[in-house]
């Protein structure tokens, strides 16, 4: 397997992506960049004491991020599957806002085969979009490679319509060569479009320029090999504009144009959509704008 | 059933006829311009720098200096002549006599660690400069030149009152005044790898920048006055190939340093037979890039870009030759061409062009020669499709596959943005290959396997092996050649002993 899809190198990665932080983003093309990015944001709220009333008020303003009717809604919620369906009655059927859900007992993933395919199938009943899946680390990281596969196939199947993004919990897997092979382990059962996706945002390191570079490396090797486009979504650890577009640098360097919109890139955060705004609305007036002109609602990962 | 492995057979699609599937890099997100915008404090007249002081030409003659990426005339340039040079002999030896030969070696370190930290502050400005004069990218002047000349000062200066110790058991003596010849691809950073180890030696030194790239030099020039260096320990004439010559053959000169073409280097070699001056020569190279099948490709075809495309190409060690194990040739190959695909060439001072402007018209010219022959003999170009200024001199970053041994651009220094690729079967074969060349400066080898790197760094003839990197610099790290790549060491300790006798 590792032999296969070839190594990664830790020094040469990460000296690559530095390079895309020394990238000088200005005016139109920042503003441009800004947008985009506020377009892909998955906004989250993933924790215990989440109540109808906080999934409400985040997918309020995930229709409506802010005042600038220049500003694009965001492309999802992301939430656990109890709220799925406080989601849906907040959005209502016809909204270009769709609703993630996280399943197959995340964020560990420990939970028998059959109880997480039956939190699938009922997140999708409820009315989820996207499954947010966690891989079988433990199995990974022992060799069973097979077993990981099967049950992202089984989560597949299980999914139906709904869109796939694979949780490869990077900083579990701990190598660039683990990602990389995590990476290909899934692709191979997804369809066109499915995601893989960095981190549940629930351990300490998260979404990095390096893992995110492995994954779109990746995903292009992958493209170019069998014609099947997967997506991608680093989540946590990122909220600034300013890293937002540092990603976005990676993806059009990398994968090229195709994979600048919400189809194919998802930023997994919360506090990154207000930076963005105020990003935004500083490239309109010139000026920074307080905190408290943006809307609060989603203060998570 | 899904497997493990992939099943490797061609998608549906594909057999209908679909072509197969490509990354598009197009213009859907374009990067607005981003000029540097630090003031370069460019003087419309620069003379020689003789004793101290800025000194007119005893001929009266000056020469234009070009900013290469727009053909725009930045400064007038002094033409040195013999009476310069030997005005500025006389006084580097008053200076090698009187002062700074019998200084103690902490007391030169001051002066030296003063340059170093005059010229981080005026970092921007430096990078400015260089890249205006020479063309180089300003993210490569600011995050490379500047930073690495300033460290070079510094790392000498630290060695300049421990010299007790740079050959233990031995007395060392600084030799007297030094004259020292420099090339237009790094020209304030040859400059301080030329300077910085002759002065923390004791020595004094006369110094010849490249024709089109004096100007940061002369800039140093007003930071050593800043610092109170004293007069005549450094001296700056500029000037053509004639006053290149009066300097390397000058009588007073203890020894001489050159670093440049290996045409240039034998002529000079010649001229000083007979005499007792020591030399040091760093000359041209063709280095070869080998990558094993076993290397991570896509950090190898990073650093393949970084080796050959830094600097345009303009540089002495640059991986020109890509010497690729044929298991992974074609892959090798497909990720360069799309890696090189999102390059972007054009204005050197904006501050996300990967490759700048060529050095001179003339330099351009011998590209584009070789090039033309490299198409006449067969081998197959690539370069990709992205749009030039209309005015300056530019150079498409060009990649050649299909190439032999017996093509000239596989033997010949094309000091250009310009890859040739070569394939090999066999570790002999790539020492083979490597080694088959008049030069031996550097090389570059990529695989996941330790023992690999060990055997490789003792079978090639090259001055510096670098293993799964490449164009690494360090003050610490000695540089420098094998055969027609030249002799001497720079940097390191051993750079040292290269400007000292021994006693």
């Amino acid at each position: 397997m590792f032999n296969e899809i070839g190594t990664v190198d830790q020094v040469g990665i990460e000296e690559r992506v530095a390079k895309y932080t020394t990238r000088s983003i200005k005016k139109g093309s920042k503003l441009f960049g800004l947008k985009l990015a506020a377009s892909m944001v998955d906004l989250t709220t993933l924790e215990g004491k989440d109540t109808p009333g906080k999934v409400e008020s985040l997918c309020r303003k995930a229709l409506s991020p802010s005042d600038d009717p220049d500003v694009p809604t965001v492309a999802a919620v992301c939430v656990y599957p109890s709220m799925v369906r406080h989601a849906r009655r907040a959005l209502g059927e016809d909204t270009p806002v769709r609703i993630a859900s996280v399943a197959t007992a995340f964020p560990s993933g420990q939970a028998p085969l059959r109880t997480r395919l039956a939190e699938v199938k009922a997140a999708v009943g409820d009315g989820a979009d996207e499954i947010d899946m966690v891989i079988n680390r433990g199995a990974f990281l022992a060799g069973e490679f097979q077993l990981v596969q099967d049950e992202v196939a089984a989560v597949v199947e299980a999914c139906g319509e709904a869109t796939l993004k694979v949780i490869l919990e990077v900083s579990e897997l701990e190598t660039y060569d683990n990602i990389r092979a995590a990476s290909f382990l899934a692709m191979r059962v997804l369809r066109p479009n499915d995601f893989i996706k960095t981190s549940t945002g629930k351990t300490t390191l998260n979404a990095t320029l390096g893992n995110n570079q492995v994954m779109l490396e990746a995903i292009r090797d992958y493209y170019l090999d069998t014609d099947t486009p997967i997506a991608m979504k680093p989540a946590g650890g990122i909220r600034t504009a300013k890293q937002a577009l540092q990603f976005l640098i990676a993806v059009k360097e990398t994968l090229g144009d195709e994979w600048l919109n919400n189809t194919r890139y998802r930023f997994g955060a919360s506090s990154l959509l207000n930076d963005l705004l105020r990003q935004i609305a500083k490239e309109r007036t010139g000026a920074y704008q307080a905190p408290y002109y943006f809307s609060e609602a989603a203060e998570s990962y | 059933m899904p497997t493990v492995t992939s099943e490797k057979k061609r998608p549906a699609a594909r057999s209908a006829g679909r072509p197969a599937p490509e990354l598009i890099f197009g213009d859907l997100w374009e990067y607005d311009p981003s000029p540097e915008t630090a003031d370069p404090r460019l003087k419309a007249r620069y003379d020689h720098f003789i004793g101290g002081r800025f000194t007119a030409p005893a001929s009266g003659k000056y020469f234009d200096s070009i900013n290469p990426a727009n053909e725009a005339k930045l400064a007038e340039l002094a033409h040195g002549s013999a009476a310069d040079v030997d005005a500025a002999y006389a006084a580097a030896r008053k200076a090698f006599d009187t002062t700074w030969g019998r200084m103690p070696g902490r007391e030169r370190a001051k002066y030296i660690y003063r340059i170093a930290r005059l010229l981080q502050d005026r970092a921007r400005e430096f990078a400015v400069a260089e890249t205006m004069d020479g063309g180089k990218a300003i993210k490569e002047s600011r995050d490379f030149d500047v930073p690495m000349a300033a460290a070079h000062f510094f790392y000498h200066a630290g060695w300049a009152d421990k010299l007790d110790y740079v050959a233990p058991g031995r007395k060392v003596a600084p030799l007297g005044v030094v004259g020292q010849v420099i090339p237009w691809n790094f020209p304030l950073l040859m400059l301080a790898w030329k300077l910085a180890p002759a002065l923390a030696m004791g020595n004094t030194v006369v110094i010849k920048p490249a024709e089109t790239t004096s100007i940061t030099a002369l800039k140093l020039a007003e930071i050593f006055q800043d610092a109170g260096l004293p007069p005549g320990v450094v001296n700056i004439v500029t000037g053509f190939g004639d006053t290149g010559a009066a300097i390397m053959t000058h009588p007073v000169a203890a020894k001489v340093a050159f670093t440049g073409s290996t045409e240039v280097g034998k002529i000079i070699m010649r001229s000083l037979a007979g005499t007792d001056k020591k030399m040091t020569l760093e000359l041209g190279g063709k280095a070869a890039n080998i990558v094993f099948d076993d290397a991570p490709i896509d950090q190898a075809v990073e650093g393949i870009v970084n080796g050959i495309f830094f600097n345009q190409g303009h540089v002495c060690c640059a991986g020109s030759r890509l010497l690729v194990h044929e298991p992974v040739a074609a892959e090798v190959l497909a990720k360069l061409k799309n890696r090189v695909k999102v390059l972007r060439i054009g204005d050197p001072l904006d501050k996300n062009t990967d490759i700048g402007a060529i050095n001179s018209k003339e330099q351009l010219g011998t590209i584009e020669r070789l090039v033309a022959t490299g198409v006449k003999e067969g081998a197959t170009m690539f370069q990709p499709a992205c749009k030039l200024p209309s005015k300056g001199y530019y150079f498409r970053p060009t990649i050649f596959s299909g190439v032999s041994m017996s093509h000239r651009i596989a033997r010949e220094e094309i000091f250009g943005p310009v890859l040739s690729v070569l394939t090999f079967r066999t570790l002999e074969e790539a020492v083979e290959k490597a080694n088959n060349t008049a030069y031996g400066l550097s090389a570059g080898v990529w695989t996941d396997k330790g023992s690999r790197i060990l055997k490789m760094s003792t079978e090639l003839k090259a001055g510096v092996v670098w293993a799964n990197t490449y164009n690494k610099f360090d003050p610490a790290s000695p540089f420098g050649g094998y055969k027609e790549s030249g002799f001497g060491r720079e940097g390191g300790r051993q750079g040292l002993l290269d400007y000292c006798k021994l006693a």
